[in-house]
């Protein structure tokens, strides 16, 4: 770990967070099997590391139930020793993984209400994790670092995380880091759209799963500085549907508390948030026109 | 009125000072005929509506006698006196009828000779089966404003063109839908209230011949009002003596005496003519109907302001400011003072009515009248200038401070402990829109997926990472789909403000567009105000309408065709939404007529 008594400052300088998604029930759906995608990300982490010396790699697992750190490059203790077939990155990550993946399972076990449960990973969670390290390094260490959270997740966003999202993305906006977003799953994402366009980071959802160690290195492996010199795909567009506050559906259509701006899909009398009482909606022609239409930016 | 003719007992003239010839006027729905009652007579008319461009009649209440004047297109004019106002009355409105018939006939010739009198060709045809909302009831005026705004705008005409003259649409169906152009430009016409003049009368100039010691004014029921309002004292004794003390005569001829006194600058003169003549004096002291004014107007003043200490700038009893028309001299004969009017005071007063306006609304003629209805303005103005007064009072003394502060119709925001929300969100969310939510369900139970995960990190961690991790041939795949879309259009499009998809398109092509999306517009908003139909003339209107919405549908389909390629897939952006909007209506109309046939199978005839 370089330590200098100033924060250095030096615009190809990465901090990248990656946050992993490691949810069991999209990875025995997915066309590309896990193995293979972590070798595509492993590649990828050592070429950052590779790219620059005092390039940072955080890397957060996003499980079913849980989150966790499972990588820092700054806290590694043995770079660049070779442990058998595996780089020292790879080898200690994969442990980390494998410890992670045994907890989020017993967690699974203690609170398996459903015999199924939900498909999606706690993004929320890891992103929220990615922030705090990212704040926590703006206030300390050497480095005066240009932090990036790259999500390459799979799974199918959670409805129910919709709030926590949303205000994971806008601290992101406000602490200026970019949130790029790889998506590996079947359908586009509207939450990692949501964010990468918001923040101003990437959104890719890559077509062939077999070339994914290229598509990372093509377009989430530059520095944020290189980036302006760049011609990176641009989203074609977005999907800006939210997801209603009571029942935690998307929905293109809602009705919108005047007050603190609530979304709910149906007319309440009382805003659950902040308790404004509501009036009764006079007849269907108004309470058509209180609806709002969302529909994704073509 | 929807009678095929009218005949009427008429004189025929040819000034409207002149004697006229007696006879009986008849009129068709494309004739005028005049026979007079003396068959010897020259004076015959017989003449087409067609060739007669407008027609003027006397107002009903003035003195001039029912007169109707026809001018013809070739210069000249017909007049004819009518016995009373109600022939003078029907015979107007079927002339006007006949002449904005004559006139859709002209245009309709004019626009196509093919299909000439096209209007007419429609509802005639239609007739027989259908019953049209009367299209005859629109003034002359009307339309002439139509004529005006056609020709004003070019594409309103295009459109009128294609549609009216296409018989897609009737001449009215299609004005229907602009009654906001048609009421927004007569709005413009007239409305102009006259306000009050603002030129000072006071110094009306009399005028003298030289010769003799008379002097003449000249006075016209303006100048008599404006007197009345400028003047509360004229006034006053207008309405005190007038007609009872002496007649309107000799009253204005007492004013003008006081107020050429006056402007002869001869305070003393007319204190002494004042002495003479009590009525005189009246004129010449309005003391007290000013001193009442001031007072109210000191009423009016912001009661938070400090009156004595403006006392020093008090402009009423000062000397004016070497302003010509008090003459400074007479400031030293301070026993006529009240016989000094101070112009400032009359400036005042001046731009005090000016900016009140006309507060009455009869007609000048009669100067009693006029005197009465002002009295009258003035008393209710000052009622609620009382009432006013009151509110302003309660309002400017009252201390902010003091006061419970104005209730605003706004509630307090308060979130509450945003625990207790997530909380029960979360548990809600837990049972009941798992399954919707849920669109990748696996077949696996938890403990097997969690097993082939910890597989696939055990395998990668005994096989090491792929090599190569990818296969060059994929790698180049995949870089030639990212850069491919760098240099594509479509991310340029919408990126930039000022650019339009419309401009890069060819000039024929985009105007072809424009036109063919006002056509789609005008026709979506006829056909859809059709629904629901609840007449068979509605029925008529939307199957009218139908048909011509799908003759656009290949046109546009033919646009689409003849574009370049690369500017296609734009064209096709562009050209979809009027397909969809034209959709939907031909949906429409296939179920309801389903609907209908279905509903009623006896009544094939579209009758509901």
């Amino acid at each position: 770990m370089p330590s200098a008594p100033t924060k250095l400052y030096a615009d190809d300088v990465s901090l990248l967070v990656v946050l992993l998604d490691t949810n069991p029930f999209f990875w025995s759906t997915s066309s590309l099997p896990f193995s293979k995608f972590l070798s595509h990300v492993l590649s990828f982490l050592n070429s950052i590391l590779l790219l620059n010396q005092i390039n940072q790699i955080v890397v957060i697992a996003t499980g079913c139930n849980s989150c966790d750190y499972i990588y820092d490059s700054s806290l590694s203790t043995n770079p660049g020793i070779e442990n058998g077939k595996l780089p020292a990155l790879c080898s200690e990550l994969l442990k980390k993984l494998e410890d992670f993946v045994t907890r989020d399972e017993q967690l699974n076990k203690q609170h398996s209400l459903p015999p199924t449960t939900t498909s999606s990973s706690l993004l929320s969670g890891s992103l929220s994790m990615a922030l705090c390290y990212i704040q926590r390094v703006f206030r300390s260490g050497p480095l005066r670092p240009h932090p990036r959270i790259l999500c390459v997740q799979g799974s199918s966003d959670g409805p129910e995380q919709y709030v926590a999202i949303m205000n994971s993305i806008f601290s992101a906006q406000r602490s200026m880091v970019p949130i790029d977003s790889c998506y590996i799953g079947s359908n586009n994402s509207a939450f990692l759209q949501q964010a990468s366009y918001i923040t101003g980071g990437v959104y890719q959802k890559p077509q062939q799963l077999d070339g994914l160690f290229q598509y990372l290195s093509t377009v989430f492996a530059t520095d944020l500085h290189s980036r302006a010199f760049l011609q990176l795909p641009k989203s074609v567009g977005v999907d800006f549907r939210a997801s209603c506050f009571c029942h935690k559906k998307t929905i293109d259509m809602g009705y919108i508390c005047s007050v603190c701006l609530s979304i709910f899909c149906k007319h309440h009398k009382k805003c659950s948030t902040c308790g404004s009482v509501f009036g009764q909606a006079q007849s269907d022609v108004a309470s058509a026109s209180n609806l709002k239409r969302k529909t994704p930016e073509t | 009125m929807a009678s095929g003719h009218v005949i009427k007992r008429a004189k025929y003239k040819t000034s409207p000072k002149g004697a006229g010839t007696p006879g009986v006027l008849k009129m068709t729905e494309n004739k005028i005929m005049f026979k007079p009652n003396d068959p010897t007579s020259a004076s015959k008319i017989d003449v087409e509506f067609r060739s007669i461009k407008g027609y003027k009649n006397t107002k009903e209440g003035s003195n001039n006698p029912p007169l109707l004047n026809l001018s013809l297109e070739q210069g000249g004019s017909y007049i004819f006196e009518f016995e009373n106002f109600l022939d003078l009355q029907v015979c107007r409105e079927f002339v006007g009828n006949a002449l904005t018939k004559s006139g859709d006939a002209a245009k309709a010739k004019s626009g196509d000779t093919a299909k000439a009198k096209s209007g007419e060709a429609v509802a005639t045809s239609d007739r027989s089966t259908v019953t049209y909302p009367d299209e005859q009831l629109i003034s002359s005026a009307e339309m002439e404003l139509r004529i005006k705004l056609l020709r004003e705008n070019s594409e309103l005409q295009n459109l009128h063109k294609k549609f009216v003259l296409g018989n897609i649409l009737t001449e009215s169906e299609f004005w229907a839908t602009r009654k906001k152009l048609l009421d927004g430009d007569s709005g413009t016409k007239s409305k102009q209230r006259v306000g009050f003049k603002s030129s000072m009368i006071l110094d009306i100039k009399p005028m003298t011949d030289g010769r003799t010691n008379k002097v003449t004014f000249n006075l016209t029921p303006e100048i008599k009002y404006q007197i009345f309002a400028l003047k509360p004292a004229v006034h006053r004794a207008f309405l005190n003596h007038v007609p009872n003390k002496m007649t309107e005569k000799d009253f204005w001829t007492k004013y003008f005496r006081a107020e050429y006194l006056h402007s002869t600058k001869n305070a003393v003169a007319a204190a002494a003519e004042a002495a003479e003549d009590e009525e005189l004096a009246i004129f010449l002291k309005d003391d007290d109907i000013l001193a009442n004014a001031a007072r109210q107007k000191i009423r009016r003043v912001d009661p938070t302001l400090d009156m004595e200490a403006d006392q020093g700038d008090d402009y009423m009893h000062l000397p004016d400011h070497g302003i010509f028309r008090d003459g400074s001299k007479e400031i030293t004969d301070s026993q006529h003072e009240q016989f000094k009017r101070t112009f400032l005071q009359d400036l005042n007063r001046q731009g005090e009515v000016v900016l009140e306006g006309r507060t009455i609304d009869v007609e000048l003629e009669d100067p009693r009248t006029v005197a009465e209805a002002l009295a009258q303005s003035r008393q209710e103005s000052d009622e609620n200038a009382k009432q006013e007064r009151l509110d302003r009072i309660s309002r400017m003394t009252e201390m902010e401070d003091l006061q419970a502060p104005h209730d605003h119709p706004l509630a307090p925001l308060c979130i509450k402990d945003p625990r207790d929300y997530f909380d029960s969100q979360l548990l809600k969310i837990s049972d009941d829109t798992r399954a919707g939510s849920e669109q990748l369900r696996c077949s696996l139970s938890s403990e097997e997926a969690y097993g082939s995960l910890r597989g696939s990190i055990s395998e990668i961690k005994a096989m090491g990472l792929s090599d190569p991790v990818v296969r060059p041939e994929v790698a180049v795949m995949v870089l030639n789909g990212l850069t491919q879309n760098i240099s594509s259009t479509k991310f340029q499009l919408g990126k930039n403000a000022q650019e339009s998809i419309l401009n890069s398109l060819p000039n024929t092509t985009k105007e072809e567009l424009l036109h063919h999306w006002i056509s789609i517009q005008e026709l979506l908003r006829h056909f859809w105000s059709s629904y629901p139909i609840t007449t068979s003339y509605l029925y008529a209107k939307v199957s009218r309408v139908k048909d011509a919405m799908s003759k656009i549908y290949p046109q546009l389909e033919e646009i689409k065709e003849s574009v370049p390629s690369d500017l296609r897939q734009q064209v096709f952006l562009l050209v979809r939404p009027m397909h969809q909007a034209l959709d939907a209506a031909f949906q429409h109309y296939e179920a309801d007529l389903q609907k209908r046939s279905a509903k009623s199978g006896e009544k094939p005839n579209g009758y509901v």
